[in-house]
């Protein structure tokens, strides 16, 4: 099944990478097809920053998101750029520090997260923000496999910090079943 | 014939049927381009003398030149010359030698061409240390065009696009290399046969980025239009008015219209070449992992 | 000959276009590497400054793009295999002396990642509209190679394909990538290295003092010689006769320029490289190349599922253009679509060789971004009704 997938959010939060991360699961530790691409241009620079991932188990055809089936938002900016472009009954997850929801579409599945609290918190960094995000992502959308996820971190952050992103990996995405389990 | 105080070898250089270097050039090509009393043809001289002297590989000297009457040098020598486009022997060479250490890469080109058009390659060439030997020929002119002004014209000369002469004020070419960086500067005028044989043998050895100028006569233009006489008499001019002065401050060597012209070897220093820097630092950061770029001929003959 | 294992990352990667592009270089042999950073080609260039020290191999940072290009052609003469990157304005500036590269037939690899034009236009967002520059771009007559990747993948291929070329027919051969596929990131995997088929440079054996550096043979490409090998040859941009000296005469203008476009011309089909898919009994062939075809096959898809029959001509070798075959397809079809990221440019060389045989419609962007498939669609529902 294809999957659009967007994650945005501003400059330094590492949305970047935490694509790659994505596209990387899918495409090398999935056997899927995936691609990347990130918005460049004036307004990738400063504040907004967004990327996307499209994920097909058939050849990518058009590269671009159409309609995504995954929001991933860790600014209210790219929340309110973006949200438009979700379908009916897509997957809206967010940093609920970071992002007011305000009118949300009612068709949406919803899934706050504290991830830039939890990564500052509990894990003592807040430069992992985005890794909380992606295990609570994998979690919660299920579009790419949790070892996937997991061989594409090692892969792809800085050598001496694998131990700490992973322990935020799981950390976000443990933070799913707790929120499942308290609704 | 031979004016008072003309040494016999540039009458030769200058003059002869028979070349005195013909063993260095590519006979089959003469009669050249160039004027009868044009000075490019004693630099090119000089050059030869100077490999003599020193007993260059000829094989492993390369002349890249850019475009002008100086440019043509390299179709003239009998040694690999790349005639590339104007202003970019700099840059043309800095691939040449780079892609193969072993060379001597030599630029032989116009004053035009080295720090007009080409000015900005010169002075980051200069500035990287570059281990390229420039030959400047500057004749305050753009010679192959018709004589319009060049970036070195003194103030006041005529040329053909300073029909009422030049308000712009020149470049010191060797106070340029030097500013930039250059391990070796020198000036010479065409006259200066023996000097500068010795320094372009200096300059073979130099590693790094070395720059000699030799001012020389434009008779057919530059000397035509400023009444300066013939060939034979900018010599003249030469022999009266040039001062030698080694190790004089760059900064205090202006040539102006009329003026003395101060030749000598300005700066001999001992700069890091760019291919050491690269040694030093990457080796350093990379330790076992650095290759040097290796001798890249062999890629493609595996 | 294969290619050097040192050279070659064999693995599984997620890289962008860009970056895949230099591994590409690096496989096919490249050494040196001269540039000048410019949007969206700058990651082809960090990633080889990272690369190349690892590796035996030489990256400078010019100071200018027409610096870069000149230092490629003289280390190419110095025995290198070597490459530029560059987008936009730069390509611009390189464009004299890549007329000198074909002038002395010089073996080199220029990729231009096209972004909006003309002038500063876009810098970070994609146009297509160098396709003709990098046809025409220097002055006075001459052919060029030109391939157009679509897909990281691509460019590594292509990449290695293009210094190949580069080789056997002693030409600059130009990567034209755009901005999309230079910063897209997908899947790249590189072969090991005796699975790379690297072409040796054609270097003379003749005896010194025998060389003639532009005498040529059935082939029409010289042998060439390197600085210091001992042959102590002139090459010049000058028309030059069989032995590198300048003669500017009509007769010598007419023995040497002929052969430089015939040689690659005569050479075409061994050149050309493009996919076709679902011709055979389609009423409209969609033509495009980069990322334009990437955006055109969902078009195709959704023309199909209205039941239009549909072919897709996609061009990987955009210079030399594959005259013969879109004359062929043109006696059989209602239309071509062609869809590229300018005003027209391809279009009007679809259209020559269609020569009146059918239809031929453009699908116009003017850049910074992609066709919507939309717009395509229409296009094509208007090809299939053409005739
Ligand atoms: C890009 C470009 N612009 C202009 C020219 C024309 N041109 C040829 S030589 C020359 C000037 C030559 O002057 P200089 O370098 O001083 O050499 P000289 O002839 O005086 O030895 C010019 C402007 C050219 N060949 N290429
Ligand atoms: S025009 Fe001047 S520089 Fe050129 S050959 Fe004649 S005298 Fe020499
Ligand atoms: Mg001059």
């Amino acid at each position: 099944m294809k999957q659009e997938i967007r994650i945005t959010g501003f400059g330094g939060q590492g949305i970047i990478l935490a694509g790659v991360i994505v596209g990387k699961a899918a495409s090398i530790y999935a056997e899927k097809n995936a691609t990347m691409t990130q918005s460049y241009g004036p307004e990738a620079r400063g504040s907004s920053c967004s990327t996307q991932v499209i994920i097909d188990e058939q050849d990518i055809l058009y590269p671009y998101i159409r309609e995504s089936d995954v929001l991933v938002a860790l600014s209210q900016e790219g929340y309110a750029k973006f949200v438009g472009e979700l379908k009916p009954g897509g997957t809206l997850i967010y940093d609920e520090d970071l992002v007011n929801l305000g009118e949300a579409k009612k068709d949406l599945k919803l899934f706050p997260i504290q991830a830039q609290r939890i990564a500052e918190t509990d894990l003592g960094r807040r430069i992992v923000t985005n890794i909380v995000m992606l295990g609570y992502f994998t979690a919660a959308s299920e579009a790419v496999p949790k070892e996937a996820m997991i061989e594409a971190i090692k892969t792809s952050v800085p050598k001496g910090t694998i131990e700490l992103n992973l322990q935020a990996f799981e950390r976000g995405y443990d933070e799913h079943a707790q929120r499942q389990g308290k609704k | 014939m031979s004016p008072k105080g003309v040494p016999e070898a540039v009458i030769a250089a200058v003059s002869a049927d028979e070349h005195p270097i013909a063993p260095f050039l590519r006979m089959d090509r003469m009669p050249h381009i160039w004027c009868s009393t044009c000075g490019i043809g004693t630099t090119v001289k000089a050059l030869a003398s100077a490999f003599e002297k020193v007993g260059t590989d000829l094989d492993k000297v390369a002349i890249v030149s850019g475009i002008g009457c100086t440019g043509r040098v390299a179709g003239y020598v009998k040694l690999d010359s790349f005639h590339s486009t104007h202003g970019r022997s700099v840059p043309f060479a800095t691939g040449l030698k780079l892609a193969n250490p072993e060379l001597d890469v030599i630029c032989f080109s116009g004053d035009g061409d080295l720090v007009a058009i080409g000015g900005n390659h010169f002075i980051h060439a200069a500035r990287r240390n570059m281990d390229l030997k420039i030959i400047c020929v500057n004749n305050f002119i753009y010679g192959m065009t018709g004589g319009q002004v060049a970036p070195t014209t003194p103030l006041t000369a005529l040329t053909s696009t300073t029909p009422y002469g030049n308000a712009e004020p020149p470049f010191n070419l060797c106070h340029l290399a030097a500013a930039c960086g250059a391990n070796y500067v020198a000036r010479w005028t065409a006259l200066h046969v023996r000097r500068l044989t010795k320094t372009f043998a200096e300059m073979l050895v130099k590693p790094g980025f070395c720059f000699v100028e030799i001012i020389t006569p434009c008779s057919t233009l530059y000397a035509r239009k400023n009444r300066l006489g013939t060939g034979l008499d900018v010599m003249k001019y030469y022999h009266d008015n040039t001062v030698i002065e080694h190790g004089a401050d760059p900064a205090t060597t202006d040539i102006v219209f009329g003026g003395p012209i101060i030749c000598g070897k300005f700066v001999e220093r001992d700069r890091p070449t760019w291919l050491d820097y690269q040694d030093h630092y990457l080796g350093e950061k990379l330790g076992e992992k650095y290759q040097r770029g290796r001798m890249l001929q062999e890629a493609c003959e595996r | 000959m294969k290619a050097d294992s040192e050279g070659v990352r064999t693995g599984i990667h997620y890289l962008d276009g860009d970056r895949a592009a230099a591994e590409g270089a690096i496989a096919a042999g490249c050494r040196f590497f001269a540039g000048y950073p410019i949007t969206p080609s700058t990651e082809s260039a960090e990633h080889i400054s990272e690369r190349f020290p690892q590796v035996g191999g030489i990256f400078i940072q010019m100071e200018d793009e027409i610096g870069s290009i000149t230092a490629v052609i003289g280390a190419a003469w110095g025995g290198a295999r070597s490459m530029t990157v560059t987008s936009g304005p730069g390509i611009s500036l390189m464009m004299e002396n890549i007329g000198l590269a074909a002038m002395l037939e010089t073996p080199c690899v220029i990729a231009n990642v096209q972004r909006g034009g003309p002038s500063t236009g876009l810098p970070t967002m994609v146009g297509q509209a160098d396709v003709m520059q990098a046809r025409w771009g220097s002055h006075g007559d001459y052919e060029i190679i030109a391939y157009a990747p679509e897909s990281p993948q691509e460019a590594f291929d292509l990449t290695v394909k293009a210094f190949n070329m580069s080789e056997r027919y002693r030409t600059p051969v130009i990567v034209l990538l755009d901005e999309c596929v230079g910063h897209m990131v997908e899947k790249v995997t590189i072969p090991e290295a005796d699975e790379i088929e690297i072409e040796p440079r054609r270097l003379t054996k003749a005896p010194i003092g025998e060389y003639l550096p532009y005498a040529y043979g059935e082939d029409l490409v010289p042998d060439m010689a390197l600085a210091g090998m001992g042959y102590r040859f002139h090459v010049t941009g000058l028309t030059h006769d069989e032995r590198g000296y300048p003669d500017m005469s009509e007769a010598c203008q007419e023995w040497l320029v002929p052969r430089l476009l015939e040689k690659i011309r005569a050479n075409a089909d061994d050149i050309i490289q493009f996919v076709e898919e679902d011709t055979e009994g389609a009423d409209v062939v969609v033509l495009s190349y980069g990322i334009s075809a990437r955006v055109s096959r969902l078009a195709i898809q959704m023309a199909r599922e209205k039941g239009l029959k549909v072919g897709f001509l996609r061009l990987q070798a955009v210079w030399p253009f594959p005259e013969k075959r879109i004359a062929e397809l043109a006696k059989q079809i209602r239309s071509f679509v062609v869809v590229e990221i300018n005003l027209g440019q391809i279009f009007y060389e679809v259209q020559r060789c269609a020569a009146g045989q059918c239809e031929t419609l453009l699908s116009p962007h003017a850049g910074g971004g992609v066709h919507r498939p939309e717009n395509i669609l229409k296009v094509i529902e208007k090809g299939a009704k053409a005739k």
